[in-house]
């Protein structure tokens, strides 16, 4: 009968419903934990290198003291993508992949492999920027999660990268820059032909280029930020170009 | 814009009425609907069998400038074709100036050669005899993009495969001929396809009919498969790949791939909106796979 079929409809209505807020449950739950993890993460770290340059004067060894802790939290960053791609998280997929790409790469293929440029002062530059724009970001999302939110947080999440991204692009690009001639010396991370799958690798051009795609990648998302930040704080509504 | 019409107008929608009025709009570069967030009207929708009243309001959108289909497949399949020869015939600044007009040693460079220019031949014939387009036009910055893609692509892996130090195939010459087999198999496959496919529709149409397999085995594929076009292209650079032992050509193969893949499912998909008695049986790219 009708009434039957309505009946049966209505109930696998509610189960969807009950699935998705269970769903949602999971995925609140989890990303609280995750954000308050990398939270204490990042704090650690801050405070990691604080007390080493009290204690020993100088910022020579500070990456070495870190260096396990930072490319933990760093690299446990990739499950954002993971959070991005099943859509638990707002975000664009390849505005975090690149962001996050970034990061690893700094962490894994410069500072890790190339010992030489570890104590630079530029290492420092984007540490620290790293430091406080991540405690920042977190404790913003840990904070939305838990819907109370206070306003410097908003306020620090939303300024603090104006000063702070540039200042990190500068510090990274300048690392890679000091990198270059240990690269070339040591031929690392290259494949040289003649070999079976004739390919050929540089990785000193390879540097190179990644420098020069600073260029364009960075006004994009630095822009973004900054359109966030008006609809945010300012509740303007940006029209985007149609395509 | 409003217009007014008496009922008996049987001019079609885009063509004549902006190109009146703002000649540097034209029309294919108009996109005109009935809604702001609708499907744009066809050039060959008429205005009396519209769903629209005496007067009629329609929404313009300019689609940027326009290049046409024709044009942009000539110039992105010509340039693989003589970027590939340039770095067959070693021209001077490319590899150390000892090696300049020089040619290779291994046969497999010299049929790697053929094979290539082979293809991208049978693409521009394709272009010029063959295919019959949807749409006259695409928006200009694609010639761009798609020329970069595959221009890149053609110097990258034509780098490699004519180098002075270039490796040739590891189980030598009876790799190199089950590629060749695997590669011609396809090329002839994806030619059927395209034949079938323009036989589908009478010239200077723009019908969509459900492709069956004809009398040619080379269409049997489309029992089990909604774009087999994809899947002999595919094949092709299976078999290139495997030819060259290039890893370059791998790469290329792949991102081709993917991006047939795409084209694939969309067009499945679509297949599937338009028409009630599709067969089930049919994947998209992939037979049972994919």
């Amino acid at each position: 009968m009708a009434s039957g079929e309505e009946d049966g409809a209505v109930e696998e209505k509610e189960t969807n419903n009950k699935k998705k807020r269970t769903k949602s449950a999971i995925a609140t739950a989890w990303l609280t934990f995750y954000n308050i993890a990398m939270t204490a993460g990042w704090l650690v770290l801050a405070l990691a290198m604080a007390r080493y340059y009290l204690q020993k004067g100088t910022h020579k060894g500070v990456y070495r003291s870190i260096a396990r802790t930072l490319k933990f939290f760093q690299t446990f960053a990739v499950l954002e993508v993971g959070h991005c791609a099943i859509g638990i998280v707002r975000t664009s997929v390849i505005v975090t992949g690149v962001q996050v790409c970034s990061r690893i790469f700094m962490v894994w293929f410069i500072t890790n492999s190339i010992r030489q440029v570890q104590n630079q002062e530029s290492v420092i530059l984007f540490l620290v920027v790293w430091t406080v724009t991540e405690i920042t970001r977190y404790s913003f999302y840990t904070f939305k999660l838990l819907n109370h939110l206070p306003y410097f947080i908003k306020w620090a999440r939303y300024n603090l990268f104006i000063v702070m991204y540039p200042l990190g692009v500068i510090g990274e690009l300048m690392t890679i820059y000091a990198a270059l001639p240990y690269v070339r010396r040591s031929g690392m991370y290259s494949l040289r032909l003649p070999n079976k799958y004739n390919v050929s690798f540089d990785y000193y051009y390879f540097l190179i280029i990644v420098m020069l795609s600073y260029i364009p990648l960075f006004p994009q998302l630095y822009f973004h930020m900054l359109r966030q930040r008006r609809r945010v704080l300012h509740g303007e509504v940006i029209v985007e170009k149609d395509e | 814009m409003k217009f007014e019409h008496n009922g008996k107008d049987n001019r079609p929608t885009s063509t004549k009425l902006c190109a009146a009025c703002y000649p540097q709009w034209y029309p294919a570069r108009q996109s005109i609907r009935l809604d702001p967030k609708g499907k744009s009207l066809k050039d060959e929708d008429v205005l009396q069998h519209l769903p629209v009243g005496t007067t009629a309001t329609f929404y313009f959108r300019d689609l940027g400038a326009q290049i046409s289909w024709v044009t942009v497949f000539l110039t992105e399949y010509a340039g693989p074709l003589l970027i590939y020869l340039m770095f067959y015939f070693r021209v001077p600044f490319i590899y150390p100036p000892k090696y300049d007009f020089t040619t290779s040693k291994h046969w497999v460079v010299h049929l790697a050669c053929m094979c290539h220019s082979f293809h991208y031949v049978k693409r521009l014939l394709e272009t010029l005899f063959v295919h019959r387009f949807s749409h006259g036009t695409m928006p200009l910055r694609n010639i761009f993009k798609n020329c970069t893609y595959y221009w890149g692509f053609a110097a990258w892996m034509a780098y490699y495969i004519n180098h002075p130090l270039y490796t040739p195939p590891t189980y030598g010459e009876q790799q190199v001929k089950m590629a060749l087999i695997i590669f011609l198999f396809c090329q002839i496959g994806n030619f059927s396809i395209h034949i079938a496919l323009r036989n589908l529709r009478p010239p200077g149409s723009k019908t969509r009919k459900i492709p069956y397999p004809t009398k040619n085995p080379f269409t049997w594929i489309f029992l089990l498969v909604s774009c087999p076009n994809y899947t002999y292209e595919l094949g092709s650079w299976l078999g290139f790949t495997l030819m060259t032992q290039c890893l370059p050509v791998a790469f290329f193969t792949l991102v081709g791939f993917i991006q047939m893949t795409v084209w694939a499912k969309a067009k499945h998909r679509s297949y599937l909106k338009e028409f009630r008695d599709y067969p089930p049986l049919r994947s998209p790219i992939l037979p049972f796979v994919l």
